[in-house]
């Protein structure tokens, strides 16, 4: 069953296409990675999917409801963890998951259940009852993929997840990833192909707003006679430039 | 349910800020000390405290503004807000969430502002009330216009305008400090047409047992409120929608 299907999405700012045409379908459990270089419409394409920004041209159906007409339907579906570390800073981390969990009207049971298992999933006990504010980039980071997490969505959207983490904890987020796998369908953005070649069950290229090609690691490698992700991204970019 | 939750944590937010109860609460405070203790050493009845109490309390609501604009404005530039939007709260829950914690936290200042005037010597009177209430709908004009000024100003711009340019503009415009028709026809001219001399005036009135001759006072500042709440819900939606 496709968790995600979008049919000639684009969006456009005045003359700059920032999204063009992208046909894509991402089935339920899945763990899709969406790759490009900076502007290449990755951002875009995943604030236009999780009813951030309409799009200008065509549609997309996130969980069974279509992001232009029943964007509300969707934003219940969703979890989201911007590219910048979303938090309320004045609000302990506690108070921040409770805010999300709230506005996706968790019972309190159900809250104090989903705070605690994340704090076990991202080893949050400790800073808790801190203000998030306060905290390092990598601690707010957790926090706000936890924020992203609370309300148990089907389909979560994370924007350069380990962007600014150091090693240890960008691996120790890639096993919370790897721990959702099949439960919830995840689209992800990352500027690492070592990240994307450990977690992710299928990837899609972008360039200048066009979904150049969508398959798994291994099936890109053989098309392009390459060894790794990394090596098969550069000939997939420079193929399309040609 | 979902707006209050919303409104709850801008309640947090702004009351955990330890500038805003320095600035909010302390500042108002301590100007109705100092001219309460520049009147009890001049022979001139320049600031007595059933003149003085209403006017600073009135001064003090400007710092809404100032509250309301920088909460706004960090949420859009932090990627908060935009957190906030893939959420299932509908635009006027966040209209509203923004909006209404200020309202108790304005009437609370004026409580206070009141409180100190009645330590100082103020005599306790029904009139107070009123004149608490009636601080409403000049609270709400400042509490849209910081909704106006969050929604297009960053943070930084949110600091002048709102902070300096306003607090400023408030205090000067409203005639508490002195008489506006000393400053010339055109100050008192411009002062008029602003809603800070007609707040102060207002709630003088209603403090001295006169609100039946000072209702004129009272539409520019409903207009005033009106116009600024349609605008800043008209800019809020816009952004974001641009989002």
């Amino acid at each position: 069953m496709l968790a995600i299907k979008t049919t000639g999405l684009g969006k456009r700012y005045g003359s700059l296409t920032a999204v063009n045409d992208v046909n894509l379908e991402i089935i339920q459990g899945e763990l899709f990675c969406l790759l490009g270089i900076n502007g290449a419409g990755k951002t875009t394409l995943i604030k236009m999917l999780s009813c951030l920004t309409v799009p200008t041209e065509g549609d997309a159906v996130v969980g069974g409801y279509s992001i232009v007409h029943e964007a509300r339907r969707v934003k219940h579906l969703i979890g989201v963890s911007p590219q910048e570390t979303a938090v309320a800073p004045n609000l302990t981390v506690q108070e921040n998951l409770a805010l999300i969990g709230g506005l996706h009207s968790l019972s309190r049971k159900e809250m104090a259940l989903r705070i605690s298992e994340l704090c076990q999933q991202l080893n949050l006990s400790s800073v808790l009852q801190r203000k998030a504010g306060k905290l390092s980039g990598g601690w707010q980071r957790r926090v706000s993929i936890a924020m992203a997490l609370i309300s148990r969505p089907q389909i979560l959207f994370l924007d350069e997840p380990t962007l600014g983490l150091d090693v240890i904890a960008r691996h120790s987020l890639w096993e919370m990833i790897r721990s959702l796998k099949g439960s919830v369908t995840i689209l992800l953005t990352t500027h690492y192909m070592e990240e994307a070649e450990a977690l992710c069950d299928r990837v899609g290229i972008m360039q200048n707003g066009r979904l150049i090609t969508t398959d798994t690691v291994a099936q890109l490698c053989s098309k392009t006679n390459t060894d790794t992700l990394a090596s098969a991204f550069v000939s997939v970019i420079q193929e399309d430039l040609l | 349910m979902k707006m209050m939750i919303f409104a709850k944590r801008c309640t947090k937010e702004i009351l955990r800020d330890p500038l805003t109860l320095c600035f909010g609460l302390g500042f108002p405070l301590m100007i109705l000390l100092l001219l309460h203790t520049i009147q009890s050493n001049i022979p001139a009845a320049l600031f007595t405290l059933n003149s003085l109490a209403p006017g600073v309390a009135v001064f003090g609501l400007s710092f809404m503004t100032l509250f309301s604009a920088t909460l706004i404005s960090k949420d859009r530039e932090s990627a908060f807000l935009q957190r906030l939007y893939t959420t299932p709260l509908s635009g006027i829950d966040f209209v509203l969430g923004y909006m209404l914690p200020l309202l108790p936290m304005a009437l609370g200042q004026s409580f206070l502002c009141y409180l100190c005037a009645i330590l100082l010597g103020l005599p306790v009177s029904i009139h107070l009330l009123f004149s608490l209430i009636g601080v409403l709908p000049m609270a709400v004009f400042h509490i849209a216009l910081g909704l106006l000024c969050g929604s297009v100003l960053r943070v930084k711009q949110v600091s002048g305008i709102c902070g300096a340019l306003l607090t400023n503009l408030s205090a000067w415009l409203s005639g508490v400090w002195f008489d506006l028709n000393l400053a010339g026809d055109v100050f008192g001219f411009v002062a008029s047409l602003l809603p800070f001399f007609h707040a102060a005036e207002w709630n003088k009135a209603l403090l001295q047992g006169n609100a039946g001759s000072a209702v004129s006072h009272l539409f520019p500042i409903l207009i005033y409120s009106t116009l600024t709440t349609i605008a800043a819900i008209y800019c809020f939606l816009r952004q974001m929608k641009k989002q």
